[in-house]
């Protein structure tokens, strides 16, 4: 039976857990190794890292914070953001990763996510799509959501799928740390347009709108964040709560 | 008490070493015949594609020396790709040819699963028809969850090495086989919480009788 993730997601800039809003704003809220381990602590089904500033300079602070997270947290951890070519991703699943998250680098050079899963294999992979509503569609954006793409968020989905990678994490700018719902219409369009996992990111604000988006876009996981990190609930609860809604989850 | 994890540079290994870690033992990561040879215990990991991970094992000459392990009656665990690889053959890519060392084939989830692919969730495990007591389940119930992340099953040619099933869209699967000393869990223990350290310290225990 498949069951619901939930995935506690966990922006870093520099050595700082950072919380924004349309991941603008950041501002800094914690510590990301104790971070990880109460949420591990509480039941969490995955972590996910996310370099906000996919930072030049500082690569090496992730890195240590990732390896010292793996001592004690034991489910699966990804990393992403500035993920730029093959020696990014050994050093990150050397540290402990066991997959990571790529956008901006994909959309310049979709021939990297081929080689990447190559090397890697899909399960290694999860390919970023970051939009933003316009009108009648969604445009991809790159570089933490400081940029245009021009490329359509659809579009850019499919090609992640074709290039083989193992599953999507979709972030709607627009929802992301607002704490109102998700944009379904956009999950949902995405996990219709494909075949493999979708995880679900931005505008959780309560256990409703997360099992209200599961019931309209079934999507496999979501990735949350503010409600954790501002303590609006526990994952417990959560799960509680998730449970009573008739969602299959680990308990 | 020593056990040996296999490092033929594919998978995650440093993630196995620091679950086991939470035992008081020596772990050590090797590819030495000697080394290996001389643990008590040998780890099997991989993650990726079947027929990359084979020619790796291949180059270090580890078919070999797995085959001299065994048979000193010591026991193996394969997590994974690295379980996968302990049968005959695979359909990943055309027909890769295994280990050999559990009769049985490795073929993709069939086309009638009625779920996404990879299988990537939290699952749960049903009894084959064993007890689990005292083995590599030990205290492990059929509501506990452990993290899988595969495309591909294993098919033991013998029932009797299944010892326990695994659900994913109304697909019955291996998920966990033995033969005497030779052990393969799908998921991974060492990304399965709590949980999966259990298993873990279960396969040192049987290390240590």
């Amino acid at each position: 039976m498949r069951k619901f993730r939930l995935i506690g997601r966990i922006d870093i800039n520099n050595e700082n857990v950072v919380k924004g809003k349309c991941l603008e704003g950041l501002r800094k809220i914690g510590n990301p190794e104790e971070f990880a381990s109460k949420y591990y602590q509480s039941g969490i089904d995955e972590l996910i890292f996310m370099d906000a500033v996919a930072s030049l300079y500082d690569r090496n602070s992730l890195i240590k914070i990732l390896k010292e997270t793996c001592k004690k947290v034991f489910i699966p951890i990804t990393i992403g953001g500035g993920i730029r070519n093959l020696d990014d991703i050994q050093e990150a699943l050397n540290a402990g990763a066991d997959k990571v998250a790529i956008n901006s680098q994909g959309l310049r050079d979709i021939k990297f996510i081929k080689d990447a899963v190559r090397s890697y294999g899909s399960q290694a992979i999860i390919g970023s799509v970051v939009a933003r509503e316009f009108r009648y569609s969604w445009e991809a954006f790159l570089d933490n959501a400081k940029h245009r793409s021009g490329v359509d968020a659809i579009d850019w989905a499919k090609s992640l799928e074709d290039a083989g990678v193992g599953e999507i994490m979709v972030t709607s700018i627009d929802r992301d740390g607002r704490m109102k719902g998700f944009d379904c219409k956009l999950i949902k369009t995405i996990t219709e347009s494909t075949k493999i996992p979708i995880i679900a990111s931005g505008g959780a604000g309560n256990a409703s709108d997360i099992s209200s988006m599961i019931d309209k876009t079934n999507c496999d996981a979501v990735a949350i964040s503010s409600l954790l990190h501002y303590k609006h609930t526990s994952i417990e609860k959560l799960k509680d709560s998730l449970s009573k809604e008739g969602i299959q989850i680990r308990r | 008490m020593k056990i040996a994890i296999i490092d033929y540079s594919i998978g995650n290994v440093q993630s196995i070493f620091n679950a086991l870690s939470c035992n008081d033992i020596e772990i050590v990561i090797t590819s030495d015949k000697n080394i290996i040879l001389d643990s008590d215990a040998l780890i099997f990991p991989g993650v990726g594609a079947y027929k990359r991970a084979m020619s790796e094992l291949n180059k270090r000459d580890l078919p070999n020396i797995l085959n001299d392990f065994i048979k000193t009656g010591k026991p193996v665990l394969g997590i994974c790709l690295g379980m996968q690889l302990l049968l005959e053959t695979s359909q990943e890519f055309g027909v890769s040819q295994g280990l050999g060392l559990i009769n049985g084939k490795v073929i993709k989830f069939p086309k009638e699963t009625k779920g996404k692919l990879p299988h990537v969730s939290w699952n749960s495990l049903s009894t084959a028809s064993f007890n689990w007591e005292g083995g590599l389940l030990d205290g492990i119930t059929e509501e506990d969850d452990f993290y899988f992340v595969h495309t591909f099953i294993c098919q033991p040619s013998d029932p009797n090495n299944v010892l326990a099933y695994c659900n994913y869209g109304d697909q019955k699967f291996c998920a966990v086989m033995q033969k005497g000393n030779i052990y393969g869990c799908q998921f991974h223990p060492e990304k399965s919480s709590k949980i999966g350290l259990r298993v873990l310290s279960n396969f040192i225990k049987i290390a240590s009788k």
